[in-house]
């Protein structure tokens, strides 16, 4: 999504390290009740349009605080989802500040208003596979900067020359003669230090933390029942509610008979909204009983008649008309005019749920004089800001507690439901916790946009592509989400994973066709613009590959001279997957190739499709370069992780639309893959000292054009549209 | 109407209506929140607790149903020994990740040891697939209940 902007960020931080040590990155002074605090400005997105705004001055959003007994908390503004954040971001200081990954205690920041005033800052967010690429450099910075000043405390205490000293396990040691003194009793002295104008970051040979398999510390409370998700919020006084919102998008409530619901035990209220009715108890049980006992008119609205198939039959006609162009290179017009070959492909995706395992809740309590908000969320300042936005109240009334998320995937970067349960809050006395029934997550999510792609290639005498035209159309995200960003009409994230695929393509066009379906919400899904890109590049390039007679593996490679870490890539799956080598009648390899999030990946799916035509995926053969792989153990587990989520929506998924209303409910028709239904997964990783690439998404999208390849193997059947539709593979 | 139940090893009075489900009693009601509400339709396992050592849906579980039988649930599962692998051979293997549905995993695997010391590939397909995660964590699962099983010592590093 907004990452070539952090990638151009990072590469420009790599090249200039020491900059990061003006006085715009890092402040350092005692902390309130003793101690050295240092203050840091990370990036958020949107940093570079941030930093010449705001040339000058310093809004701080980490903290390191080294206390008078040692203890080193360090405060960041992301939040942990289950991605392993609250332990790569300690093991980067740690690694810096030599102490033991023990010694270090990740918190989450709450809100700061003062970072949200700027709509281009304002932006707290945890998502698009971020959090380790851009905050790589700037905590090793941070914590070589606290051991520099550190050292120096003690060198100074001592009398003696720094360089004589050394930092290790979270004490100075004079060498020569073996003095030694603790972080703890050097903190305060170390506070009145002036900050170093530059300071020298390991060499990443030397690192002892990163890149070793360390153990999640969020972990320990979550296999006990102690771990606190939004939806365990306890406030003394709380109610309960759950809530109906009009199943068709943009109708109304018209009326509503509550006197059954009100005669439940322990219902105490009804709230009724313009579109949305909410049943308040005393536990949830009760709430959805009397919810089940109103009896609701809906004015159904303009959507009232909609279907999938009017969605998809406008997309199909705007889409007969050229895009706005998001790249052109060479004379795409001409070379396909001159090409031995011509192929043309209509691709299509459907629109996705995310199913968060915790449903959608939020508890409020809103008072005249301020609002207190419980929840977890991706994007901590705007539920600051929905909330003061729906009571009225100043932003700086609203205190909103971030708690774990039971899943984000993109569905808590979106306040709907704050916003919804602020406005059922304001007409309950005291707090209240709005839980979302699975159904109702389900069809008033906020969607993977539907997308509808025209391909179009020209292939030379020898089968290879001389001209390739990639027509998209779909919804933007951007433009609602982040509006700066949609400029001259295409956003970026619609585009990602499209515009620069690894391959040398001489001639090239990438255009875009914005269309917003009506009556349907969207928003980002795991792995975002590349979710839907890259089932398309990579099937596509499968069937170039089938229609020039070639191996998909060897016509991938022909076309990655300029790109040497996507070749490792391919290769090593292709090898550890034993690509080549026989299968039995029915079954068949496939293979994918990216690069998105700043990392290099290569899938290859060994499929099996029976008589019925229902396909059985044995094998992911994943490998990958991420660059530096800060903690190994959580790149193996986002990979299968994403591959899982990945596979679930290509084999299972979508979202469908009947008289305007969401057709699927619960999970027996928005599945889940079950462990009894899980492939063999593998994941090699390539050793790397490049900058590291983003580990949360990439699975995800590089699997399903590995499994439709892997059945046009199989069966000769070419799967173009998603999910899988086993009725085409009966034999 | 009021009912007492008894939830790991302690009785309670509740005063609800007898078709409420348990999973609210003990969320809501009583405050127990490590069992989790994650589709109210028996269709996902997030919100398994024991009933008399048996593995159950809370969600669809009525409390008039319950009786006198003895629930366990994910806050006192440590105290079995089988859940006290289960728990171990879970942060042993870095199985979670969001952690969300891990209570009732946890709670469905520790049935599953508890009945069967020594489960197969098809036993743990059996007895897990009610359970569903989104983060896909399966493969550790796997590995972490076959670790529990064989009570082999892990690593220092875990993996």
């Amino acid at each position: 999504m907004l990452l070539q902007r952090i990638e151009r960020e990072s590469a420009e931080t790599t090249k200039s390290g020491a900059n990061l040590s003006r006085r715009n990155f890092l402040r350092v002074g005692a902390a309130a009740g003793g101690g050295l605090l240092l203050s840091f400005a990370l990036p958020s997105l949107f940093t570079r349009t941030s930093a010449s705004a705001a040339e000058g001055s310093f809004v701080p959003n980490g903290f390191i605080r080294i206390d008078q007994d040692g203890r080193i908390s360090l405060t960041v503004p992301q939040v942990e989802m289950g991605q392993g954040t609250f332990t790569s971001f300690p093991m980067l200081l740690a690694e810096e500040l030599e102490v033991e990954l023990s010694q270090v205690e990740a918190e989450q920041a709450p809100p700061s208003e003062a970072l949200y005033r700027n709509q281009l800052v304002g932006f707290q967010v945890t998502g698009g596979s971020t959090s380790i690429r851009a905050f790589y450099q700037p905590l090793r910075q941070a914590g070589a900067t606290a051991r520099t000043m550190l050292i120096a405390a003690a060198a100074g205490t001592w009398n003696v020359d720094p360089a004589s000293c050394r930092a290790e396990k979270g004490s100075v040691i004079h060498t020569p003669t073996g003095r030694k003194l603790g972080y703890g009793a050097l903190a305060n002295k170390a506070a009145t230090l002036p900050v170093p104008k530059d300071v020298t970051l390991k060499d990443p040979k030397d690192f002892k933390l990163v890149g070793t398999p360390a153990k999640r510390l969020d972990t320990p409370a979550k296999v006990n029942g102690k771990a606190v998700y939004g939806i365990d919020a306890k406030v003394p006084g709380m109610k309960f509610a759950t809530l109906a919102a009009c199943p068709v998008f943009g109708g109304k409530l018209k009326s509503v008979n509550d006197s059954k619901a009100l005669a439940v035990k322990a219902v105490f209220q009804v709230v009724k909204l313009d579109d949305a009715v909410a049943v308040i108890a005393a536990h949830m049980g009760a709430a959805k009983k009397g919810l089940a006992a109103l009896e609701i008119e809906w004015d159904e609205g303009p959507n009232a008649k909609l279907t999938t198939a009017d969605i998809v039959a406008d997309m199909a006609e705007v889409s007969k008309v050229e895009g706005v162009i998001a790249l052109n290179r060479g004379d795409v017009a001409k070379a396909l005019a001159g090409a031995s070959q011509k192929l043309d492909a209509i691709y299509e995706l459907p629109f996705l749920a995310h199913t968060t395992m915790e449903p959608i809740n939020c508890t409020v309590d809103v008072r005249k004089d301020g609002c207190d908000v419980w929840v977890g969320t991706q994007v901590i300042g705007r539920a600051q800001a929905v909330a003061a936005q729906v009571t009225g109240l100043p932003p700086e009334k609203v205190v909103v507690h971030n708690h774990m998320l039971g899943g984000g995937f993109g569905r808590r970067l979106e306040v709907d439901f704050i916003a919804r349960a602020v406005q059922i809050a304001k007409e309950v006395d005291g707090p209240v916790k709005i839980v979302w029934s699975r159904e109702e997550d389900i069809q008033h999510d906020m969607y993977r946009p539907y997308f509808y792609d025209r391909l179009q290639a020209g292939l030379d005498a020898d089968g290879m592509p001389v001209g390739w035209n990639h027509r998209i159309c779909g919804s933007s995200i951007i433009a609602r989400w982040a509006p700066p960003a949609f400029k001259d009409g295409f956003d970026f994230d619609t585009v990602d994973g499209a515009v620069e695929p690894p391959y040398s393509l001489p001639n090239m066009r990438v255009e875009y066709v914005r269309h917003e379906p009506p009556g349907i919400p969207t928003a980002f899904w795991r792995s975002v613009g590349p979710s839907h890109n890259i089932f398309v590049v990579e099937s596509f390039i499968d069937e170039l590959a089938a229609a020039a007679k070639k191996d998909p593996v060897e016509y991938r490679r022909a076309l990655l001279g300029k790109s040497p870490r996507a070749l490792a890539v391919l290769n090593l799956a292709a090898e550890k997957a034993g690509w080549g080598q026989v299968l039995p009648k029915g079954s068949g390899r496939g293979v994918s190739l990216q690069n998105v999030f700043g990392t290099y990946m290569a899938q290859v799916a060994e499929v099996d499709v029976a008589k019925d035509g229902s396909a059985k995926v044995k094998r992911i053969t994943c490998a990958l370069d991420c660059g530096i792989a800060i903690n190994p153990n959580t790149i193996e587990a986002q990979v299968q992780s994403a591959i899982v989520y990945g596979l679930s929506a290509a084999l299972y998924d979508q979202i469908t639309l009947k008289d305007g209303r969401v057709e699927q409910s619960n999970f027996h028709d928005y599945r889940a893959l079950r462990i009894n239904e899980m492939p063999v997964i593998e994941v090699h990783v390539v050793q790397s000292s490049e900058a590291p690439g983003g580990m949360g998404e990439p699975g995800t999208c590089a699997l399903p054009p590995a499994v439709t390849n892997a059945i046009f193997a199989a069966t000769g059947v070419r799967l173009r549209k998603l999910p899988i539709d086993t009725s085409k593979l009966k034999t | 109407m009021p009912f007492t139940i008894k939830v790991n090893n302690v009785q309670y009075d509740v005063d609800v209506d007898g078709d409420i489900p348990l999973l609210w009693v003990l969320r809501d009601v009583l405050g127990m929140t490590g069992t989790k509400f994650g589709c109210g339709m028996a269709l996902c396992g997030a919100c398994t607790v024991h009933m008399n050592g048996t593995p159950i849906r809370s969600c669809i579980t009525p409390i008039q149903s319950v009786g006198d039988a003895s629930v366990t649930t994910i806050e006192a599962i440590g105290e079995t020994p089988a859940g006290q692998k289960i728990q171990k051979a879970w942060l042993d293997l870095e199985v979670i990740q969001c952690g969300y549905c891990q209570s009732g995993q946890i709670m469905s695997a520790s049935a599953l040891l508890a009945s069967n010391p020594n489960p197969s590939d098809s036993d743990i397909d059996a007895a897990m697939s009610g359970n569903i995660c989104r983060c896909g964590t399966y493969v550790r699962i796997r590995e972490a209940i076959k670790q529990a099983a064989q009570g082999s010592p892990a690593s220092p590093q875990g993996i």
